[in-house]
């Protein structure tokens, strides 16, 4: 009896009559896949998206939040601690991003060059550092900037180099910030850029050479004109990532001294989790969101006039 | 001729082997660091070679953060976000790709825009939303509010859109349902490319700092990098110690990108790359 009824339900599943009764279509299965994630998405992003564009305008009162228009704002333009962080973080994007980008551009090149064997051993070794922890690289820095005993200023003084005060000079603590990031970063896009080389016509540069052109050359007038789009791209990467530089200074400055590695994002974080003033920290969140969006448009639109 | 070739070619490995140096030095560094006790470590000149310390570090490591309590929490969290996340990004990521419906390209436009919004924005509401349920201290608090990821999406339905629509429709002509379909013939087909997100997915919650810092406050609830940073508030720092935590919660996934590297980097990269 079991058996016949196992035998008519298997049979049920491969009738199409069955099919048609099944309540699960090509249609309506779409819609099935992304039920989760439209779910999740609304409740962990778009409602706090919302929420926090709504907090930028009150602020803390008693037990609740009360309307205070746009007086988070004003006083954010105000607020020379704000300014400063804002100053910071732009200095760390002018600098560090084009240095970081350049030099993985020319490490590249040069690993794409036919001279050179061994190309996945650098290639891994280029990218290992785009895998760690940035508290892990953080904390590991700490350690060899130290001002004292730490390596990098011992090698310093092989070469007969004064003492760098890398993390006690606000001058020096910005650079020490910027090389942990250059560090972190300049492999993986090195491998992005490798990538793009792979699409780049060999016979390119076959015909700069027999035109005598060098390799310095040949990389200004073809490497670098042919990977715009990815140079672009990569672009609009590290100014996102730079604009919420987070990690490096809370670990290895804690913003100090003297506020000059103190980023957005750091201040952010200590104004709404060290003196839970949400109100005016999502005020912060806003004007980066305003930044980034700004930031990603002019280097989109710079971009595409040239084309 | 030759011989201008032979410089060019020494200056090319010359800056090459710099950059490995630069790149892996930090790496050797720290292993030799956890090694060694916080003044060997400070010695000037300092120490190259492996110490002996190993077993004290380790040791005292334990005392201060628990470091198995610690492991397995961040082990933990991370395999359950894994496996969530991957299941719910693929599923996505094979609508996204596959199929024609009401609203797909609207709302795939408001997952790419996701992507460009700084995570900072969401924390503060997201706080209040996890006090509010009760959730501080959890793992769910940890795990949720990242499983619906706009990246790995993206990738997933780039790669899902070369699965040729041949192969759907003739298990669709040969009665098999939607689900059949999606779990017996799309996924096994998509395993290179599940696998490379998945190492993505696994990589960023490993790594992830901010947002565990701001909902675990209990130091048996804390990740890997949160406990190492606790480490730092410190008054004294071992820096032993400290090596030892690093070096704990880099080696593991070292040893894992050097095994499937091939797959780290075209989960880390994309499609969006090749094209």
């Amino acid at each position: 009896m079991a058996e016949l009824q196992k035998e008519t339900a298997v049979k049920q599943v491969y009738e199409p009559k069955a099919y048609k009764k099944n309540w699960i279509t090509p249609k309506n299965f779409p819609y099935i896949l992304i039920a989760p994630t439209v779910i999740l998405f609304c409740l962990f992003t778009v409602y706090p998206v919302i929420s926090s564009f709504i907090m930028s305008f009150q602020k803390s009162d008693g037990a609740g939040m009360a309307f205070v228009g746009l007086e988070n704002y004003v006083r954010l333009f105000k607020d020379p601690l704000f300014l400063t962080a804002l100053k910071n973080t732009f200095f760390i994007l002018i600098i560090q991003v084009p240095i970081q980008l350049f030099l993985a551009l020319i490490l590249a090149a040069a690993l794409n060059s036919k001279l050179v064997k061994m190309k996945a051993f650098f290639r891994i070794s280029y990218f290992m550092p785009a895998i760690t922890a940035l508290v892990a690289y953080s904390i590991v820095f700490m350690i060899m900037l130290d001002e004292n005993y730490g390596i990098i200023n011992y090698f310093l003084s092989l070469l007969g180099m004064e003492k760098v005060g890398w993390l006690t000079s606000t001058t020096w603590s910005k650079v020490a910030l910027m090389i942990a990031i250059t560090w972190r970063w300049t492999g993986y896009n090195m491998v992005i850029y490798l990538a793009g080389l792979q699409n780049v016509s060999e016979s390119l540069y076959e015909a700069a050479s027999i035109d005598g052109a060098g390799r310095v050359r040949q990389f200004f007038y073809i490497t670098i004109p042919q990977l715009r789009p990815i140079i672009l791209f990569t672009f609009v990467l590290s100014t996102i990532g730079t604009l919420q530089l987070f990690d490096e200074p809370f670990i290895l400055t804690e913003g100090g001294p003297n506020n000059s590695t103190l980023t957005i994002s750091l201040y952010l974080y200590q104004n709404g989790f060290k003196y839970f003033d949400f109100g005016y920290a999502s005020a912060i969140a806003y004007v980066l969101v305003i930044m980034i969006a700004i930031l990603s448009w002019i280097q989109m639109k710079v971009a595409g006039d040239q084309d | 001729m030759k011989t201008q070739k032979n410089i060019s070619k020494i200056l090319l490995y010359a800056l090459l082997i710099a950059g490995v140096i630069c790149s892996i030095g930090p790496f050797y560094w720290m292993v030799i660091g956890a090694s060694h006790t916080s003044g060997e470590i400070f010695k000037v000149p300092p120490n190259f070679l492996p110490g002996s310390e190993l077993w004290t570090n380790l040791k005292n490591l334990d005392e201060s953060i628990g470091i198995l309590k610690v492991l397995g929490n961040s082990l933990t969290i991370t395999l359950i976000y894994t496996a969530l996340a991957l299941m719910i990004c693929s599923a996505s990521g094979y609508a996204f790709a596959k199929f024609k419906f009401k609203g797909r390209d609207a709302i795939f436009f408001v997952l790419l825009l996701a992507i460009m919004i700084p995570y900072h924005v969401t924390l503060i509401p997201l706080f209040k939303m996890m006090a509010a349920l009760g959730w501080i201290n959890t793992y769910q608090a940890v795990i949720l509010p990242n499983l619906a990821y706009p990246f790995a999406i993206f990738l997933m339905r780039q790669n899902m859109k070369a699965l040729p629509d041949s192969l759907l429709e003739a298990a669709r002509v040969d009665g098999a349902g939607e689900f059949k379909i999606f779990f017996t013939i799309v996924l096994p087909t998509m395993k290179p490319s599940l696998a490379a997100v998945a190492i993505f997915l696994f990589m960023f919650q490993w790594n992830n700092f901010l947002w565990p810092l701001v909902i675990l406050n209990e130091q048996d609830m804390y990740t890997l990098p949160v406990a190492l940073s606790s480490l730092i508030g410190l008054s004294k720092v071992d820096y032993g110690q400290l090596m030892m935590g690093t070096a704990i919660s880099t080696l593991p996934i070292m040893i894992f990108f050097l095994l499937l590297q091939r797959q780290f980097i075209s989960g880390m990269l994309g499609s969006s790359v090749k094209e």
